[in-house]
């Protein structure tokens, strides 16, 4: 059995930037992910950040994540890859599967940044071949280099839906048009913007009714809607290829569910998540969360999240004085706290304020 | 009208917003036309600036606010800007033509001399352009800045140019 002082679950931005804290403050620290490298989302985010200079802005998802990696490496972290953490017993073992068998590893503190997975929703034709997630598209335009498809339509116009269809359109597709249910555009209009001046039309009110073609996808009906009601006569066939998914995430707190962490039902923040504290520690005393699992949000805040929960535990470890770890967590609240302001962000800033209530009120 | 229904701010928007230099500044020369009129957090065009023309300031969801007359016309916050939301607008390039410089992150790149058709904020072909120069200076972290001479008409309206070279489908050969 491998032992730490800290195991993280999720090498995305919420655990790299975990792991990093925590080593510096002089935990052994095992880091764990089921892919075959770490970074998570963060090498398909080609594009640039938000934010401040203290949030990497104008720094692209790509080089962060490159970074990161670096700083984690240099720290001497270690990493435990192509490992599905499956369970977490006693609070503080972790069983992960690897293609060669299981894995545990015994720590003193464990935290999951496991992040969190796409939304989808059914309409007839939805299970062809050519409907996917934007997430999957994205990884297969930016990670693999492969086109999805020629024409494409995306449902959905957050953020995810508008920066999938830019990055499409830059791998040399068509997207015919980003459609959305809401009668006013989910994203930043900055996004929107880029992908309108490209030529793509974004229909407000629509919805998808049909993936149409035999075996895959060569056509779709969409149509528009009034009160979240389609209007008969107004659906029409356009023809594409693919048909990308933007609706939303999930948090990935299977994990937390298990280890009995008490979670919260908040829409704002995409589903049931584990209830934490200031210091990112749940109701199972030694176990952190940090990231989309605690809320879905973005690669900027989860990095800060997931600071705080390094920090946290290597503190809890006494490896930090109080004071120190005081005047970190501070610095990295007050970074989060500019991330979570505006119409954007106030929602989740609420959201997560409710979340901390209930911890302490438990 | 609006910024949340088009996807891109109308000229109303545009006026009302700090970001937005004055028609007798614009006459004058080269000047930054910033676009951003939602309250994000985020706050790199003013980082960038050397000339401290942009203030975003406390919170950073403020909007930018152009000071039009420290604005040099550099085009620094064009590149830098994750948004791409700032143009560069000269009107007094040449009679008759104003130069007007906008992020492209689309391969292939065009070529100085180039004609090109320029698109406006939708997406729609408005004039034919001529290439000037395309800087993708390591400064700009592959974020390439294309600058076209347009009609003076259409200077307030062109903010980008015709996508080119589509790959063909997969499985379709070339
Ligand atoms: S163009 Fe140059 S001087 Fe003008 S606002 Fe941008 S960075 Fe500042
Ligand atoms: S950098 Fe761009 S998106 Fe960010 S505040 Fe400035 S203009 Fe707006």
């Amino acid at each position: 059995m491998t032992r730490s002082d800290v195991t993280i679950i999720g090498a995305g931005p919420a655990g790299l930037a975990a792991a990093i804290e925590a080593a510096r403050a002089g935990a052994k620290v095992v880091l764990v992910d089921e892919n075959a490298r770490p970074g998570g989302q963060l090498f398909k985010q080609i594009h640039k950040f938000f934010g401040s200079r203290e949030h990497f802005a104008g720094t692209r998802g790509i080089d962060l994540a490159r970074k990161l990696c670096q700083e984690a490496q240099e720290l001497g972290v270690q990493l435990v890859l192509d490992t599905a953490a499956f369970a977490i017993y006693d609070g503080r073992i972790v069983a992960g599967t690897t293609p060669k068998g299981t894995v545990q590893i015994e720590s003193e503190r464990i935290i999951l940044a496991t992040g969190a997975m796409e939304n989808t929703f059914s309409f007839k034709g939805w299970t062809k071949p050519g409907v996917m997630g934007a997430g999957a598209a994205q990884t297969m335009i930016n990670l693999h280099r492969v086109l999805p498809g020629s024409r494409i339509l995306m449902v959905g116009s957050g953020n995810v839906g508008l920066i999938v269809t830019y990055q499409l359109l830059q791998a040399g597709a068509d997207v015919v048009a980003v459609i959305e249910a809401l009668p006013k555009i989910g994203g930043y209009a900055v996004h929107a913007a880029k992908v309108r001046r490209a030529g793509v039309p974004i229909l407000t009110s629509h919805t998808v009714l049909e993936a149409k073609g035999e075996p895959e996808v060569s056509s779709a009906v969409i149509c528009q809607l009034d009160d979240f009601k389609p209007v008969a006569g107004t659906e029409r066939e356009v023809e594409v290829d693919t048909v990308c998914l933007a609706v939303g995430l999930t948090p990935l707190a299977e994990l937390a569910w298990m280890a009995g962490c008490q979670c919260e039902y908040l829409p704002a923040l995409g589903g049931f998540v584990p209830v934490h504290d200031e210091r990112m520690e749940t109701t199972v005393k030694g176990i952190f969360v940090a990231g989309d699992v605690t809320g879905v949000e973005e690669a900027s805040t989860a990095i800060e999240e997931g600071r705080l929960a390094g920090i946290a535990a290597a503190a809890s470890l006494g490896l930090l004085s109080p004071d120190e770890a005081e005047e970190r967590m501070t610095a990295a609240w007050e970074r989060l706290a500019a991330l979570r302001m505006g119409p954007f962000g106030e929602g989740r800033q609420a959201a997560k304020e409710q979340l901390m209530k209930v911890g302490k009120a438990g | 009208m609006s910024v949340a229904v088009d996807g891109f701010p109308s000229r109303e928007e545009l006026r009302r917003s700090p970001g937005y230099p004055s028609e007798e500044r614009l006459d004058r020369g080269a000047c930054a036309v910033i676009e951003c009129v939602q309250e994000i957090p985020c706050n790199p065009c003013e980082t960038v600036c050397p000339y401290g023309a942009i203030k975003v300031g406390q919170p950073i969801t403020n909007l930018p606010r152009l000071d039009a007359e420290l604005c040099k016309g550099c085009g620094l916050c064009l590149a830098v800007c994750p948004g791409q939301a700032i143009f560069l607008v000269d009107k007094a390039f040449a009679p008759g033509e104003a130069l007007v410089g906008f992020p492209y992150e689309y391969v292939p790149l065009p070529a100085a001399g180039e004609r090109v058709p320029a698109t406006n904020r939708a997406g729609e072909v408005v004039a034919e352009g001529r290439v000037i120069r395309v800087v993708n200076s390591s400064r700009n972290d592959r974020t390439p800045v294309v600058f076209l001479a347009v009609p003076l008409e259409v200077a307030d309206e062109v903010r980008s140019m015709e996508r080119r070279g589509q790959k063909p489908r997969p499985g379709q050969g070339e």
